[in-house]
């Protein structure tokens, strides 16, 4: 029996912070390819301590929804899930190459594959694209427009920013957009100066960041100059200082980041059969209906 | 349907005669076993022996099918320990044995956990259904519930209260009623129960087996790490407080069985939820962080002009906001201190222009601060 857990912040305050764990957990349970989908939070419940023993399977695999990897995903989970002999090096990670640890939980006396967070893993770049396309309601969208992913800084942690980067550079590869940048919160070049940073009249700002909360619905709305107070809200796109800003929100809420949780868990080794085309197919605009 | 009208299908009789080809039965009363010389089945109840043929297992009597089907229900249909031990409660099974269980089940077994009600009954063939709704509605009309099937919309159901505000923790008394799931299979009911009350089952069976293990307030400091490291330097005290205020009944259904530590018990009552609570939540563990922060404060004497009666009032205020009955006061009634009118009055008195009570300063030794 294959079971997955999804692990998230979640939060004491906002009850959205944990609706994408929520959602993508219930996306991956309808492909039937896991016996069980269950979710844990740090800030909720079931908490990181005691979702483990939630769980019936034999083969537990424990995808964070994070995005970068450090403080939670390398300290915090394996203390809470209780991995005996973890330790980052067994990711063999340079800030955003992690890929899986088997280590026995304590709690359950069981092997649980410990993968990587959804935000380093290269799928991640898709589901930008993916929002990208979903934001403009376009899905050929890229000629013309400019695409600037958002992220906090290296305030608290210097491979918030690597995974920024890392997604930006896969972006550019892509040839896709006319111009890819990262932009960030509290550090140069700031998420406020945004217009200044590109010259194509049309710019995606799509944060990545795993759900909507104070920082995406509120702080880079105002920062953008979208809105003078995000309760007034703001159109999409809107326009500031010549440019039309065509601004995405959290793009952990976007459906196909359900597609990295299982590419986490593939990769570990969890047999999920067709579950990825399935996802992919039924998270996209363009075949919903054929999918469904 | 009760034992009276007990028959059995071909797919229960199927998994009966196989078992007893590889083993004997032994489950709840039924004694069952296979003689191959003889090609007869012996059934034992506890008031009863029979031998039988196989062509006549299709005609039992009515209680020999009841307990077979029961055996089939939690040995067969049932595989995980944890939802069979939660199922069995649910129906009382360790305290009646299986005839009057199925005589009850015709009405229906009623158990609480934490604010559902939980109904379990029979189907023809002995399945169970199980009814799930907030005990506040448990003498409503069905019909006048919003029907639910899908067990994961207790998810939804559970995120924000009847005031539309956020429940961050799911085990608070605060669940909002005017909702049903009306017939759910045994695995249904465990889920919406895991998605109401995350985790419980799971440690209540644990207890249950005398498995409980129990994070105690010292385990969690130590295990801290970050901006809660912080809850290290929270005074014992403090945690005994902390424990009152939040781990209270009226604050969350769990039975908090984590201590000081191990040997040094809090005198706080723990409650008497019928699931247990292992270890200091995150709720708690951030609120004694805020209080680590607030205790570092050092006391000091202050000298207030109050009349008896405000000096009543601003404890009648402190208390309608740590027991929530804010809202219950009525707007025009004076004779209550957390009335919103004598308390704008009192502040219209008792504060001076900078928001001190009686003029007295926050820091009179000339410290600049607002508060």
């Amino acid at each position: 029996m294959q079971s997955l857990v999804i692990v998230a912040h979640g939060s004491h305050l906002n009850p959205d912070s944990a609706t994408p764990t929520h959602t993508h957990a219930d996306t991956i349970r309808a492909t039937g390819a896991f016996d069980e989908v269950r979710t844990g939070f740090w800030k909720e419940q079931p908490s990181l301590r005691e979702v483990l023993r939630t769980t019936h399977g034999d083969d537990i695999y424990v995808v964070p929804l994070f995005i970068s990897e450090g403080y939670f995903t390398e300290r915090v989970i394996p203390r809470e899930l209780r991995l005996e002999g973890w330790e980052p090096e067994l990711w063999g990670s340079d800030g955003i190459s992690a890929d899986t640890a088997t280590l026995v939980a304590s709690d359950i006396d069981k092997e649980v594959h410990y993968c990587g967070p959804v935000g380093t893993h290269e799928a991640m770049t898709d589901v930008l694209v993916r929002r990208a396309e979903s934001v403009t309601d376009d899905p050929n969208v890229g000629d013309g427009f400019g695409f600037a992913v958002v992220g906090h800084g290296t305030e608290r942690n210097e491979n918030s920013a690597k995974a920024i980067e890392y997604h930006t550079e896969r972006l550019r590869e892509t040839g896709r957009f006319d111009e890819v940048k990262a932009l960030f919160m509290d550090e140069e070049p700031e998420v406020d100066d945004v217009t200044e940073h590109f010259d194509s009249e049309d710019i995606i700002v799509v944060p990545l960041f795993i759900a909507d909360g104070f920082h995406t619905q509120e702080d880079i709305p105002e920062d953008m100059g979208l809105t003078a107070d995000y309760r007034d809200g703001y159109e999409v796109p809107t326009e500031v200082a010549g440019h039309r800003i065509w601004y995405g929100g959290a793009v952990g809420t976007e459906e196909l980041t359900a597609d990295v949780v299982l590419e986490r868990a593939a990769d570990a080794g969890a047999d999920i059969g067709d579950a990825i085309a399935r996802v992919r197919q039924r998270t996209n605009p363009a075949t919903q209906v054929a999918g469904e | 349907m009760s034992v009276a009208d007990a028959t059995l299908s071909e797919t229960q009789l199927a998994a009966f005669r196989e078992t007893l080809t590889a083993e004997p039965i032994e489950y709840d009363g039924l004694a069952a076993d296979y003689d191959a010389a003889e090609e007869t089945y012996s059934i034992a109840t506890p008031t009863q022996q029979i031998t039988v043929a196989d062509d006549e297992l299709s005609a039992l009597a009515a209680e020999q099918a009841a307990y077979i089907s029961n055996w089939y229900f939690y040995t067969q249909q049932l595989q995980r320990d944890r939802k069979r031990a939660f199922c069995r409660w649910l129906e009382l099974a360790d305290d009646r044995p299986v005839p009057a269980r199925y005589d009850d089940l015709e009405a229906g077994i009623d158990r609480e956990w934490g604010e559902l009600t939980i109904r379990t009954t029979l189907t023809a063939d002995g399945d169970r259904r199980y009814e799930v709704r907030h005990v506040d509605d448990s003498d409503a009309d069905g019909d006048a519930l919003t029907t639910h099937t899908d067990p994961f919309d207790a998810r939804d159901i559970g995120t924000l209260d009847a005031d539309g505000r956020y429940r961050p923790l799911r085990t608070a008394p605060s669940l909002k009623p005017g909702w049903i799931f009306p017939e759910l299979t045994a695995n249904g009911v465990y889920e919406v129960v895991e998605a109401f009350y995350p985790a419980t089952i799971v440690n209540w069976h644990r207890e249950q087996r005398g498995e409980l293990d129990v994070d105690h307030w010292r385990d969690e400091q130590d295990r801290q790490s970050g901006i809660y490291n912080l809850i290290t330097v929270l005074p014992d005290e403090a945690v005994e407080w902390a424990a009152s205020a939040c781990c209270d009944d009226s604050q969350c259904l769990k039975r908090r069985e984590w201590q000081l530590s191990e040997d040094e018990p809090l005198a706080a009552t723990g409650g008497d939820g019928v699931f247990p609570c292992r270890a200091p939540c995150s709720t708690v563990v951030a609120a004694g962080r805020e209080w680590a922060k607030l205790e570092r404060e050092d006391t000091q004497t202050y000298s207030f002009e109050l009349t008896p009666s405000e000096k009543e009032q601003i404890e009648a205020i402190i208390d309608a906001v740590a027991d929530g009955s804010v809202d219950e006061i009525r707007e025009a009634d004076l004779s209550e201190g957390a009335n919103r009118y004598r308390a704008r009055y009192l502040r219209e008195k008792r504060f001076d222009d900078d928001g001190n009570l009686s003029g007295t300063p926050t820091h009179p030794d000339g410290h600049d601060d607002s508060d």
